[in-house]
């Protein structure tokens, strides 16, 4: 299976500040009964978007009309921890982000996001800041996080990023969805199960 | 060379290196629900793929089931849609399903290890966070996303980078009245929701010798909020004892053979972990969460942190925050916080031994007025168990709802959920905002018999004393 080699992300971007933020808060759990991850963009971030008790906006930054189109997500520490259901990284890509930057990620989210072809940046705190601060000035700034050379460039500056070896490896190699090489190793996989009393049919 | 049981079990199931230096893992037990898998089933079509091992793969249904409504179709159409999907993906690709009607149904946590499918020297993945509950029986167990679901569906393997190990050893015994969920939420409350970052957890140390197979799945069903990738306990005796006679155990002279395979993945002495943490025992206290992570906890007799005397500007922040969400005053007492709800149940504490451990103490006593009260049994057999046993009238009388097997007011994808800012004492895993169904909604983590102290008192309270705890447990 072909994969498409993503070597950078390049688009506008919009700031959801916050550390710590869970995979309930970007997809409250009652939106997660679907039987296919379509439509689920609409939900992302629902209940800091709309205030619970009357529904009406809150002005969250994903609202600001600003910022519509953006895809590239800014946050902070810790983004994507709690739950390792799939409905966060997706909500977030049907969405319409492309990559996210952020201090650091949660394991599991952050390995559902390079399954994706989603890059996950990381970056540090100061320079999330300048990115953010470049965007709320202009907010028709292109960021440019480039994959390969671990860097972010926006509005004439450019600030160093990590990608981790292994997912930037899988990105721009095209092989940031396992199935076809894991389809590759079948013949193997019989011969370990094999060797697994438990395994016997 | 001395290996851990990590590294025994990682090697037994590589299957080779990928090009991107991840590991090809076997998994030799595949652990389905509804919530997850129907969208790998819909990735596994697409691609006109077949599942590779459909008798290693196992499924129930959980997170969305009513637990007051037992005949379908369900209220909730969607509830309903999930259920049927799941049903005709068994159907087609020949995979046990535990369905209602096999009176095996419940949270997927639970089912395995009841069935004896969960066993040593394993691998085990769940599209479910709280897989790492499997540990408890010295398998390797890793909840998962979709598409490795799908990925282990179509290839009975996954893609993973190897990880580290920290021995957590807790030495002594524990107080009167501290239970397996008070060291969990006490080594989250040191390590932090982070610490885990790369790591498996090795839980060892008198306290875990001591403990049942319920109990070590109740610390091992948390490790994933400290950020541990997996968690697990060596298999023993007890291990052994537990698995006996189990359906999916093995029997007559493959018992024997199994036992000796099983105990060989243990931990060898002297074996090289990457990390030591010790913890003593007497220094665990019965915890109750304050904020809005499950690190986010202290002891019954502490105060509610306050922000101004938090050293670190993070650390203020983050008190700050959950203080303004969950609506507590900082400084006070957490003892004497009003509750309007009492949840005990999830695939942390809706095992046997914790409903009766409730229904020894409130027996004769009533759930405060004003306090609304709920028991979930993890599966139907735990349900079937505690009936047996009288607890759920006990319970009834105490003032509980019981309720048929599902994750319930755990994440309230099904209609047990919290309204408006309700304070949840609860016996589940995850205290984040929103978490119990309500976007304001509040919970408090705490032991099954905290939850009952708090469900009698109609307020936070100490165990030890509302129920005269004293002997050791
Ligand atoms: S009981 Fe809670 S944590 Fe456990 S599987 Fe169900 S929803 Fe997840």
């Amino acid at each position: 299976m072909a994969l498409a080699k993503i070597t950078s992300v390049t688009g506008r971007g919009v700031c959801v500040p916050g550390n710590d933020i869970d995979t309930d808060r970007i997809i409250p759990a009652r939106f997660m009964k679907c039987v296919t991850f379509d439509g689920l963009g609409q939900y992302l971030f629902h209940d800091v978007r709309n205030d619970p008790a009357t529904g009406k906006p809150t002005g969250h930054p994903l609202d600001d009309p600003r910022f519509k189109g953006a895809t590239v997500l800014l946050s902070g520490a810790n983004f994507g921890c709690g739950s390792s259901r799939e409905h966060a990284p997706q909500a977030i890509q049907k969405y319409g982000f492309k990559a996210v930057i952020a201090e650091n990620f949660a394991e599991i989210f952050f390995g559902n996001c390079v399954t994706l072809g989603m890059p996950c940046a990381t970056a540090s705190r100061a320079d999330i800041a300048k990115i953010a601060a470049a965007i709320e000035r202009d907010p028709a700034t292109e960021i440019v996080l480039d994959v390969d050379r671990q860097e972010i460039r926006f509005g004439g500056q450019t600030v160093p990023a990590e990608v981790r070896a292994a997912a930037r490896d899988a990105l721009i190699n095209g092989r940031w969805d396992a199935i076809g090489e894991l389809l590759d190793g079948m013949e193997a996989m019989k011969t370990t199960a094999a060797k697994l009393p438990y395994l016997a049919v | 060379m001395p290996k851990s049981l990590f590294e025994k079990v990682w090697d037994a199931h590589t299957v080779r290196t990928l090009a991107n230096g991840q590991t090809q893992l076997l998994i030799g037990t595949h652990l389905i629900h509804e919530v997850t898998s129907p969208q790998a089933f819909g990735m596994l079509r697409d691609l006109k793929l077949k599942v590779a091992m459909p008798h290693r793969t196992f499924a129930t249904v959980d997170h969305i089931i009513p637990t007051d409504q037992l005949v379908e179709p369900y209220r909730d159409p969607l509830a309903q849609a999930m259920m049927d999907e799941l049903r005709k993906s068994c159907r087609e690709f020949g995979i046990t399903f535990f369905d209602r009607a096999t009176g095996k149904q419940g949270i997927v946590h639970i089912v395995g290890p009841e069935q004896g499918i969960t066993q040593p020297g394993t691998t085990i993945a769940c599209g479910d966070s709280h897989t790492s509950t499997h540990g408890a029986f010295g398998a390797i167990a890793f909840g998962i996303g979709t598409t490795q679901i799908r990925d282990v569906l179509a290839t009975q393997t996954m893609a993973l980078g190897k990880l580290k190990v920290r021995r957590i050893n807790v030495t002594g015994r524990l107080r009167p009245g501290v239970y397996a969920k008070d060291v969990i939420l006490h080594i989250i409350r040191v390590l932090g929701v982070n610490g885990g970052t790369g790591f498996a957890y090795e839980y060892g140390g008198e306290v875990f010798d001591r403990m049942t197979m319920e109990e070590r799945m109740t610390v091992c069903n948390m490790s994933i909020e400290g950020g541990a990738r997996a968690g697990y306990v060596n298999p023993d005796d007890t291990t052994c004892a537990y698995l006996k006679g189990r359906p999916y155990s093995p029997t007559g002279a493959a018992w024997d053979a199994a036992v000796a395979r099983w105990k060989s993945f243990a931990s060898d002495p002297g074996c090289r972990f990457d990390d030591v943490v010790n913890i003593a025992a007497a220094d665990i206290a019965p915890t109750v969460t304050w904020g809005i992570n499950p690190g986010q906890g202290i002891s019954i007799t502490e105060s509610i942190p306050d922000p101004a005397k938090a050293t670190e500007v993070d650390e203020k922040a983050s008190i700050e925050e959950a203080l303004a969400y969950m609506k507590l005053k900082p400084g006070a007492p957490i003892k004497g916080t009003k509750i309007d709800v009492a949840f005990i149940g999830s695939c942390t504490n809706g095992r046997l031994s914790d409903f009766q451990e409730v229904a020894r103490y409130v027996k004769g006593r009533k759930v405060a007025a004003g306090v609304k009260a709920i028991a979930v049994p993890g599966s139907q057999i735990v349900a079937l168990q505690c009936e047996k046993l009288g607890l759920d009238k006990i319970l009834a009388e105490a003032g509980f709802e019981w309720r048929a097997a599902g994750c319930s007011m755990c994440l309230a994808m099904n209609p047990d959920k919290l309204i408006g800012d309700q304070l949840c004492a609860s016996s589940s895993n995850r205290n984040f905002k929103g978490r119990q169904g309500s976007p304001t909604g509040r919970t408090l983590l705490m032991s099954p018999l905290m939850v009952a102290a708090a469900a009698v008192t109609g307020s936070v309270a100490d165990a030890r004393e509302v129920f005269a705890v004293s002997q050791s447990n």
